[in-house]
C-alpha cells in the first residue's frame, strides 16, 4: 500500500469513528439558540461562528452527517477549544458538549496523521509511565530542582541559550516555581493525619502530579487547613495521575487505567470525602463515572468516588471553625466600585478555574472562603468566570490564543486594583502569573492559590 | 459555486480571512436558530465598512448571487438560511457604538453591535433602550432591526421598530439611501425607516442605524402569580390591560413550560399550578408603581389566584424573568426538536386563543407548551417533537396551520415577532391577502429587481390552501 491508499485509509478510519462514537442523541440537542457564545473565549477572541460551541457542534454533526470531511481545519478547530466547558452551565438544552469535544478528540488521536502522530503518541508513550508512579514524577522533578538550583538555570538565562526556545516557552521557564522533589507526604511526615477539635469526618487527599511537585507547598496547606478544619487526613499512597492531560488530548484508554486505580486506592483508604484542590484533576475526578461506564464491574464503585470527591473550600466551609472569624473588613466589591480600603486591608481578586467552576459546579466555594478572610477586600474580576487561556497543556500547544485570552484577563484584572490574583488550580495560576510576567507587573502583582492565601492568613 | 472572477475580486477586497468558501466556513453559516432547516452558502463575507458592503452588492447584483445579510443568526424563521446558496455577508465585525447623544436621547450604532453590550452601555448613563428580545445576550442590533423584534417589555415600550428612526442601508444597486434621523418628527415622503425595519434582509443591508432611547425607569417591581385554572389567569391579563394599568411586563407560562424551567432555573416556580404569570412594573415614581401592582392584586385575587409572590430584590426580580427569558431553550430539554412559533391575537383574545391551543394540541396529539408576552397578546406556543419522526412531524404542521388559522380569526396574526422567513412564507397570504402580497412584491421589486437579497423569505413559491373552517 502506497502512502496516499495509507492515507486515505486513516481518513477514512477517523470518519468512521466519528459517525460510530459521537453521540447523535447530544447533537440533536443542540437547538443552535446561540446561548453559548457570551460564555465562549475563543468566540469572544475570534468573533467567528466556527470558533464557538454552537459553531463546533454544527462541524460535529456534519461530519456525523457526513456533509463535511472531518479534515485538518476541522482538527485545529477542535484543536482551538480550551475545553473550559463555560458553554455548558449556560446551555439551557444541557447539552454535554465536553463529551462530544472527548469523543471527537478521542477519534482524532487515535487515528492522527502519522507526521503529527509520532511527537503526541510518542509523548504520551513517555509521559504514562512517569504519570501512573509518583515516584518517578518526583525524580522527574529531582532533575528540575537540579536544573533551577545547580546554577545552570542561571547559566542558561546568562548565556542566553534560552532564547533558542519560543518565547512563550521562555516565559514559562522564567514564572516555573522551584520544584520540590520531596513531595507533600514527606514534607508533613506521614500518610495519616488526626483531626483537631470536633471531627467532620475523614478525607482523602488527592494530591496530584503538577500540584505535588511544583506546589508542594499548596498540598502541605491543604493537609494542614483540614485537620484544623477537623477532618482526618489520609494520603493514599499508591494513588496516581488523575488522567486529564491524557483524556484531554484524546488518550482514553489511559485516563481509565488510572481511574481504576485511584477508585481502588481510595475505596480501600475507606475516606468519607476525596479532597482535590486542583478544579482540573476534580472535575476529571467527578466524571471518573462517566469515563467508566462502558465497564460493569467499575462503574459503580466510579460513582461512589466521584461523589466523595470535593473542592477543598468546599471542605473547609463545611467546618464550624471558621464561621468564628472575624468578618471580613470589607464585603466583596464589584469591579466598578472599588471601595476606598483601610491601609492593612489586601486587595484580591479571583479567577475561577473552568473546571471547578463549569464541570465541579463549586465556583461559589472559594469565593465564599476569601469573604471570610479578615482584612481582605475581595474584588470580583470582571469576567473571572471566563478561561484564562491555561486549559490543561493548551497554553503551551496553542500560544497565541493563550496569550490574548491571558491578556484581555490581565485588563480586567487591572481595573480593580488587586495586588494579589488568587486561583484554585495549578495551570490557571500558572498562567496568570505568564499574564503578569507579560503584563511586566511582577513587582505589583502576586498570583496565589486560594489555600496559601487562606493558611498564610488564618493560621500564621 | 462562486466564479472565479468574483471570487478573486472578493479576495482582493477582504483577503483570504474575510472572504471564506472553505467547508469549515460553510457549514458554520448553514442554519440559525430555526429547526429542521440548514443550507449551504458557497460563500462567506465578513465585510468592514459601507463602502465594502457596497462593493459587495455591486458585484452580487452585476453576477446575479443571492445575498444573505447575518447578524447573529439567532432568529426563529430561518431568516439567515441561506436556501438559495449564495453569499452570506455577516455583519459582526461592524459592530461599534458610534455615538450615544445626550442632547437629542439618540444613539447610532452599527448592525453587528450586540444586543446586551449595547443594553450595558446605554444603562451606564442612566437611559433605557427598552427592546430585550429573549435572544439579546447574542443577538445584534441589525439583526434585531431587520427582524422587527420584540421582546418582553413590547407591551407597554413597543419593539424595535418603535425606536429606530434613522437607517444608513446599502441597496443591491451599490448605492446608499439614508432615512430618518436624530428627529422625533419626520413626514418627507414615505417612511422608509419603518420599511426597512422588518425587511428580513429582502431589500437591503443596513450599515448604520439611529435610534431612540428614553430615561431609564428607577423604579421597578416584579411578582409572580400562579393560578391552578389557565383560563383565570388568561383572564386576569385581559382584566388587568383592561383597567388602564400597562405594566412593564405582564409575561405568562402553562404548565408543562413551569415544569421544565424550574427544572433548569431552580428559582423555586410552583410547578403543581396551571398557569403563571410574571409581571412587572416600572415607572420614575414608586408610589405610582406599587399603586399598579396593588390594583393587580386585587385583579388576580378576584380571579382566584393561588399565590401571589413578590419579588423582595432585585436579585429575586432578575431570577423570575431569567426563567422566563429561558423558557423556549429549556423547552429543549423535553425532545430532541423544539419548535416555537408566535402566533398573536388581540390581547383581549388571549383567553380563547390558549383555550383554542391546547383543544388543538389534544386533537393532533401532540405536546405544545405555551408561554408569552400576554399582555401584547403575542403567544408561543411551542411543540416539542422530534425531526425523524416524519409523521409526527406531519401532524405538527396540521396543528400550526390550525393554530395560525385560528389567530387570523380572532383578529390575530401570524407573526408577532419572529418574522415570516421561510417558516411562514406559505402562511403570509392567509394574514394580508392577494392584494397585499402583491404590493409587497411591487415594493420588492423596486428595491431588488433583480432578486438577489435574502431570496426565498418572506415570499413563498406557493401558498398554502386556506381551509375553509365553519363553525
Amino acid at each position: 500500500m502506497n502512502s496516499r491508499e495509507q492515507d486515505d485509509q486513516r481518513k477514512g478510519a477517523l470518519k468512521q469513528q466519528l459517525v460510530n462514537t459521537l453521540d447523535y442523541e447530544q447533537l440533536m440537542n443542540c437547538m443552535r439558540c446561540g446561548f453559548c457564545q457570551p460564555a465562549c473565549p475563543t468566540f469572544h477572541q475570534t468573533g467567528l461562528e466556527a470558533a464557538s460551541p454552537r459553531g463546533r457542534i454544527a462541524l460535529m454533526k456534519a461530519v456525523a452527517d457526513g456533509l463535511m470531511e472531518p479534515d485538518e481545519a476541522f482538527k485545529q478547530q477542535m484543536d482551538l477549544c480550551l475545553g473550559c466547558r463555560a458553554c455548558e452551565p449556560v446551555c439551557p438544552s444541557d447539552v454535554k458538549y465536553g463529551q462530544l469535544l472527548e469523543q471527537t478528540k478521542d477519534a482524532l488521536f487515535e487515528h492522527a496523521e502519522p507526521a503529527g502522530a509520532i511527537p503526541l503518541r510518542g509523548l504520551h508513550k513517555f509521559a504514562k509511565p512517569i504519570f501512573k508512579r509518583h515516584r518517578r514524577l518526583r525524580l522527574m522533578s529531582t532533575i528540575l530542582h537540579a536544573y533551577q538550583r545547580s546554577g545552570l538555570q542561571r547559566l542558561a538565562n546568562k548565556g542566553n541559550l534560552l532564547r533558542w526556545l519560543p518565547a512563550h516557552m521562555q516565559t514559562m521557564e522564567r514564572i516555573m516555581p522551584h520544584a520540590d522533589s520531596r513531595g507533600v507526604v514527606k514534607r508533613v511526615g506521614g500518610h495519616r493525619f488526626e483531626a483537631k477539635g470536633e471531627r467532620i469526618g475523614t478525607v482523602g487527599l488527592f494530591r496530584g502530579c503538577i500540584m505535588d511537585v511544583l506546589f508542594t507547598e499548596t498540598n502541605v496547606n491543604t493537609v494542614r487547613l483540614l485537620t484544623e478544619s477537623g477532618y482526618d487526613v489520609v494520603i493514599p499512597k499508591e494513588q496516581s495521575c488523575c488522567g486529564a492531560l491524557f483524556s484531554h488530548s484524546g488518550d482514553r484508554d489511559t485516563a481509565r487505567e488510572f481511574a481504576k486505580q485511584n477508585v481502588k486506592v481510595f475505596g480501600d483508604a475507606k475516606v468519607d470525602y476525596i479532597a482535590s484542590n486542583a478544579g482540573g484533576c476534580g472535575a476529571m475526578l467527578v466524571e471518573y463515572d462517566h469515563l467508566l461506564a462502558d465497564e460493569a464491574e467499575w462503574v459503580g464503585p466510579a460513582r461512589e468516588f466521584a461523589v466523595q470527591v470535593k473542592d477543598i473550600s468546599e471542605l473547609l466551609l463545611r467546618s464550624q471553625r471558621w464561621n468564628q472569624l472575624p468578618e471580613a473588613a470589607v464585603q466583596s466589591k464589584t469591579a466598578a466600585q472599588p471601595e476606598t480600603t483601610r491601609d492593612d486591608t489586601v486587595t484580591v481578586t479571583y479567577q475561577d478555574s473552568c473546571h471547578l467552576r463549569n464541570v465541579m459546579r463549586a465556583g461559589e466555594g472559594p469565593r465564599q472562603l476569601l469573604r471570610l478572610i479578615p482584612d481582605t477586600n475581595f474584588v470580583e474580576l470582571e469576567g473571572g468566570e471566563v478561561c484564562c487561556g491555561s486549559a490543561g497543556i493548551y497554553n503551551l500547544v496553542q500560544p497565541q490564543m493563550a496569550n490574548d485570552i491571558v491578556d484581555s484577563r490581565m485588563e480586567a484584572v487591572r481595573d480593580t486594583k488587586a495586588s494579589i490574583i488568587l486561583t484554585s488550580n495549578p495551570g490557571c495560576l500558572l498562567q496568570m502569573k505568564v499574564g503578569v510576567e507579560r503584563e511586566k507587573a511582577n513587582d505589583r502583582i502576586q498570583v496565589m492559590h486560594v489555600v496559601d492565601y487562606f493558611a498564610e492568613k488564618i493560621l500564621k | 459555486m462562486i466564479v472565479n472572477e468574483v471570487r478573486q475580486d472578493l479576495l482582493q477586497l477582504l483577503g483570504p480571512e474575510r472572504y471564506r468558501d472553505d467547508k469549515e466556513a460553510l457549514v458554520t453559516h448553514s442554519y440559525d436558530a430555526t429547526p429542521m432547516l440548514q443550507s449551504l452558502p458557497d460563500a462567506v463575507v465578513y465585510p468592514d465598512s459601507t463602502s465594502e458592503v457596497q462593493h459587495i452588492l455591486r458585484l452580487a447584483n452585476k453576477h446575479r448571487i443571492p445575498i444573505v445579510p447575518r447578524g447573529a443568526a439567532s432568529n426563529l424563521c430561518g431568516g439567515t438560511v441561506p436556501v438559495s446558496g449564495g453569499i452570506v455577508v455577516a455583519m459582526t465585525r461592524m459592530n461599534k457604538l458610534l455615538e450615544l447623544d445626550t442632547d437629542n436621547l439618540t444613539a447610532t450604532v452599527q448592525p453587528g453591535l450586540n444586543t446586551k453590550q449595547f443594553h450595558r452601555e446605554v444603562e451606564k448613563r442612566g437611559l433605557f433602550y427598552p427592546p430585550d428580545p429573549s435572544s439579546m445576550v447574542i443577538s445584534t442590533l441589525g439583526g434585531n432591526i431587520m427582524e422587527g423584534a420584540g421582546g418582553l417589555r413590547g407591551l407597554k415600550y413597543g419593539t424595535t421598530k418603535d425606536y429606530v428612526i434613522g437607517l444608513e442601508a446599502v441597496l443591491p444597486s451599490g448605492e446608499v439611501i439614508t432615512t430618518g434621523g436624530k428627529l422625533y418628527k419626520d413626514v418627507a415622503g414615505y417612511d422608509l425607516t419603518k420599511l426597512l425595519v422588518g425587511s428580513e434582509g429582502t431589500l437591503a443591508i443596513i450599515t448604520e442605524a439611529t435610534v431612540k432611547l428614553i430615561p431609564a425607569p428607577r423604579v421597578r417591581q416584579t411578582m409572580l402569580v400562579a393560578f391552578q385554572d389557565i383560563y383565570a389567569a388568561a383572564r386576569s391579563v385581559s382584566r388587568i390591560v383592561g383597567a388602564g394599568i400597562i405594566p412593564a411586563t405582564l409575561e405568562f407560562m402553562d404548565q408543562p413550560t413551569i415544569r421544565v424551567v424550574e427544572e433548569y432555573n431552580h428559582i423555586g416556580l410552583p410547578i403543581d399550578m396551571q398557569a403563571v404569570l410574571l409581571i412587572e412594573q416600572d415607572g420614575q415614581e414608586s408610589a405610582s408603581v406599587q399603586k399598579d401592582m396593588d390594583a393587580i392584586v386585587s385583579i388576580c385575587g378576584e380571579e382566584g389566584a393561588a399565590r401571589i409572590e413578590t419579588a423582595r430584590d432585585e436579585r429575586e426580580a432578575e431570577q423570575l424573568m431569567k426563567a422566563r427569558r429561558s423558557a423556549l431553550s429549556t423547552l429543549a430539554r423535553i425532545r430532541p426538536t423544539t419548535i416555537l412559533e408566535d402566533a398573536t391575537v388581540p390581547r383581549s383574545r388571549i383567553a380563547d386563543m390558549v383555550l383554542a391551543i391546547n383543544r388543538i394540541a389534544a386533537q393532533y396529539e401532540l405536546n405544545i407548551c405555551t408561554f408569552g408576552h400576554a399582555g401584547d397578546g403575542n403567544l408561543h406556543p411551542t411543540c416539542t417533537t422530534d425531526a425523524r419522526n416524519t409523521e409526527e412531524i406531519h401532524r405538527v404542521e396540521q396543528a400550526f396551520a390550525d393554530i395560525f388559522e385560528e389567530a387570523i380569526r380572532l383578529g390575530g396574526t401570524i407573526t408577532g415577532e419572529h418574522g415570516v422567513g421561510t417558516v411562514k412564507a406559505p402562511y403570509l397570504e392567509w394574514k394580508v391577502g392577494e392584494a397585499g402580497i402583491a404590493l409587497m412584491k411591487g415594493i420588492k421589486q423596486a428595491f431588488d429587481p433583480n432578486g438577489i437579497m435574502n431570496p426565498g423569505k418572506i415570499f413563498a413559491k406557493s401558498a398554502r390552501k386556506r381551509l375553509v373552517i365553519t363553525r
